[in-house]
């Protein structure tokens, strides 16, 4: 993710514990769900002025621990001490009482109440709006956490709606500051900027607990690690000290999987999918236009597409997908068929898939069980999933169980809502439906977004294999890594414009990250405005 | 004679406008705190009933407002029962308590059918009821000068108290308001009671003021109209009671036209009030961010906590 380069970890003084006793001491954590065990006979110690990652593979057992620690679960057995005496959290205001916070992964906010309002809400002591104003303002002056009090949340960005959380848990003077994946929603230069919040936190003896997927920066601001798996505490380490590979091999209980692709692109096969100087103007205020985009992906190769968030790559997933059409259909072709002017359901009839960002409510419907989903996006493309014009439930769930046998999908019932997954499991769902069907051509926008090391690995495996039988693959990422590890061409975008590919053979991260230094000095001149304001 | 007609005609859009505004006052609470309740006209018809028969039966006016209140109440604590504690479809849950509503005040109010009631006497404030025609606003019933001070109270509630931030948290997410630590069932429950009580308000009104007497179904439809009014009024107090006159006096203006001899159909002008608000419904619809800013996110939808 470090797309800023130059930046030497040296430029931190090495991180060492502190030797303190715990701030928080989690003893003997079980939890049950009927006869599912989400947490085991778990330990946690935290200390004053740590940042203690917490880490493990989707389902391990985190976010069920969190909720307990908060108060928003209780545990079936096992005790809380705080500083040593033994505690009740029968709910999150008892934990706010004892001085624990929590930035929610998918945040806790209002959307139609302002950023005043929502911080007024978290807080016990009745002040007038003026005061916390007041107050917001020089908390976020203090910690670098610029906010505007009385914007609406709805028209903020995600970085910014994760500011108002984490003032949210200052005003509140916590000793301890819980993060659910703080940077899986973050561009990498907010995710720097947490990070010298986080500093500043530790600074004052404040604790955080740090849930991240992403061990490099594990790695790099961690103090100590502990790490789950199927809901037991599996090892305890020094992530500074370890290999990211010897966390991944920790959480995931056997050597991730390295990607094979021992085939290597076929050279001078068809061109599948084709943009040919595709400009498209914004369609709301907040969107990124498209210039002139062309770009090319023959069949059997990875193209990859790199980029910092929002440089138009929702908009070129868009267009690319039919879900925005554009008036002259030459501009947009799959396999060698005009296809600008049709929309998503007649691309996919032309043998194209796509698998949008958003899982949830854009890759799948929540409240819909897998089987209902498999048909929304493979009711048209002789699937066999309609007799005579009527669905056929028996098929559809058939499908679905190939899909998810195929994807080690992992489910509590056999045709479970989609909402009832975990993130990770719903991403190997909703990407595996489209593998399934062999498409010429896969268009698919962050496949393993907030997915553990080992549904990633399987997922990237998938593309690849996918490509090397002859389908063409476009991937857009902002993970440099993974783009790195499967593309076979990358090009990178940047505020709507596409630079030309080039094969990713020889080609360094560095050198990936001058061409989007490059392109991308004018966002950061921007940044330098908003916090100047 | 004209000063004089156009007082009649002033003081019959008001009398209308009234028991709309505390209907849709109480359910755009019960609406801004996440809950869709489609048994306003159940509870006004409970609330017209009991409070006319409290009030036949003791000779006490207050007495029969105050009946109709907890009438009220009593019908949105059994549709709270049902959708909050046993997570019932609301909408489902709703129809039904209409369908109840107006049944069970049939019933209660057989023996009143035809009973000639008294009818509440208006408060006259002094100085300023001799005014010429706006004295007649200081005129009127208590019940008008309630149902606008409930309005003005609920505005100052929902935007300028902490209770009404919370009331509003809960209606945009009740998983957030909840991880916070807010108990999204109690909220919604008082929501929902507060709800009852301004339709039974409207009923009594109905039943003590508008035309005092019992009829089965004397509701005609009312509790829909003030449904359709929290929506037209984006959920905000002032806009809805805007809502309320301009249906009372489309209906009122109407009827004065009927009775006048205009050369429309009577049923076109019948038709008049419904058809403004659908017009005027449409218009608001347009202006997508105010619509987005004041509707409660969570409306309808039912919570489950998950512990």
């Amino acid at each position: 993710m470090e797309l800023i380069l130059g930046r030497a970890d040296s430029a931190r003084p090495s991180r060492q514990r502190p030797e303190s006793p715990p701030l928080l001491h989690a003893v003997g954590i079980t939890k049950m769900f009927g006869a599912f065990k989400a947490n085991d006979g778990i330990d946690l110690a935290i200390r004053p002025g740590e940042i203690h990652a917490l880490l493990g593979e989707n389902g391990a057992g985190k976010s069920t621990l969190v909720k307990i620690l908060y108060g928003v679960l209780q545990p079936t057995e096992g005790r809380i001490l705080w500083k040593g005496q033994p505690v009740g959290v029968p709910n999150p205001s008892a934990a706010r009482r004892l001085g624990v916070g929590m930035v929610f992964q998918h945040f806790s906010l209002f959307e139609a109440l302002t950023v005043v309002e929502n911080i007024a809400l978290a807080l016990s002591d009745r002040k007038s709006r003026s005061a916390l104003a007041r107050e917001i303002e020089k908390i976020s002056l203090e910690y670098g956490l610029p906010l505007n009090p009385s914007s609406v949340v709805a028209d903020l960005s995600v970085g910014e709606r994760q500011r108002v959380e984490i003032v949210r848990c200052l005003l509140q003077n916590p000793e301890l500051i819980i993060m659910d994946e703080p940077t899986s929603v973050l561009t990498p230069q907010e995710a720097d900027d947490l990070f010298v919040t986080l500093d500043r936190l530790t600074a004052r003896g404040c604790a955080v607990l740090y849930i991240s997927h992403r061990l490099e920066e594990v790695k790099r601001i961690c103090h100590h690690a502990t790490i789950l798996r199927h809901g037991k505490v599996v090892s305890e380490c020094d992530p500074q000290k370890e290999t990211a590979a010897k966390l991944a091999t920790m959480m995931v209980g056997a050597e991730v999987r390295r990607l094979s692709s021992d085939l290597p692109p076929p050279q001078n096969t068809r061109t599948r999918l084709s943009v040919r100087d595709l400009s498209l103007p914004q369609p709301h205020p907040f969107a990124v236009a498209l210039n002139n985009i062309t770009l090319e992906v023959k069949a059997g190769e990875v193209m990859g597409i790199a980029g910092i968030a929002g440089n138009g790559q929702d908009e070129l997933f868009d267009a690319l997908s039919g879900e925005r059409t554009c008036g002259t259909a030459a501009l947009v072709s799959i396999d060698g068929k005009s296809c600008g002017n049709i929309g998503v359901t007649a691309r996919r009839r032309l043998g194209a898939a796509f698998v949008p960002e958003e899982r949830l409510g854009h890759g799948a419907v929540p409240r819909m069980r897998l089987s209902d989903n498999v048909l929304l996006t493979r009711h048209a493309t002789g699937d066999h999933l309609l007799r005579g014009g009527v669905l056929d439930p028996d098929a559809a769930r058939q499908l679905a169980d190939r899909v998810s046998r195929s994807f080690d999908v992992r489910k509590g019932t056999p045709d479970p809502e989609a909402g009832s997954l975990s993130g990770g499991n719903l991403q190997k769902f909703v990407v595996g439906r489209e593998i399934d069907r062999q498409p010429g051509v896969l268009v698919v926008s962050q496949p393993t977004w907030g997915v553990d090391a080992g549904a990633a690995a399987i997922i990237r495996q998938a593309l690849i294999d996918l490509a090397r039988s002859g389908s063409a693959i476009l991937v857009i990422s902002q993970d440099l890594d993974e783009v790195l590890e499967i593309a076979d061409h990358v090009a990178v975008i940047s505020k709507g414009h596409l630079s030309p590919s080039r094969p990713t053979s020889g080609l360094t991260r560095e050198e990936i990250g001058l061409l989007m230094g490059g392109m991308g000095e004018p966002l950061a001149a921007d940044r330098g405005a908003v916090h100047a304001g | 004679m004209t000063a004089l007609m156009l007082e009649g005609i002033l003081l019959t859009i008001i009398t209308a406008a009234t028991p709309l505004l505390f209907a849709s006052i109480g359910e755009l609470v019960t609406e801004r705190s996440g809950v869709l309740n489609l048994g306003v006209e159940g509870m006004m018809a409970m609330g017209a009933v009991i409070g006319f028969a409290v009030a036949h039966s003791t000779g006490n006016i207050a007495l029969g407002v105050v009946g109709a209140i907890f009438a009220g109440m009593a019908m949105a604590a059994l549709f709270g029962v049902v959708t909050l504690i046993f997570v019932a479809n609301q909408v489902a849950s709703g129809l039904a308590l209409t369908l109840f509503g107006l049944g069970l005040s049939g019933l209660i109010g057989d023996a009143f059918v035809g009973v000639p009631g008294a009818g509440l006497a208006r408060v006259s404030i002094p100085g300023l009821s001799d005014l010429p025609v706006i004295g007649l606003l200081f005129r009127l019933d208590p019940l008008t000068y309630l149902a606008v001070a409930i309005t003005i109270a609920v505005s100052w509630f929902l935007f300028r108290t902490r209770g009404g931030l919370i009331l509003r948290a809960v209606g945009d997410s009740h998983v957030s308001a909840h991880a916070l630590g807010y108990s999204v069932i109690r909220v919604r429950f008082m929501a929902v009671l507060f709800g009852g009580a301004c339709s039974g308000l409207a009923g009594a009104y109905l039943s003590l003021v508008y035309t005092p007497q019992w009829t089965q179904a004397m509701t005609a439809g009312r509790g829909w109209i003030a449904l359709a009014l929290v929506v037209f009024g984006t959920w905000l107090p002032g806009r809805v009671a805007v809502g309320a006159l301009l249906f009372g006096g489309v209906s009122i203006l109407q009827l004065h036209a009927q009775a006048l001899g205009v050369g429309v159909p009577s049923q076109f002008l019948s038709a008049l009030p419904y058809l403004t608000t659908v017009i005027v419904l449409v218009i608001i619809s347009r202006n997508r961010a105010l619509v987005r800013a004041n509707t409660p996110a969570a409306l309808g939808q039912s919570f489950v906590p998950d512990r």
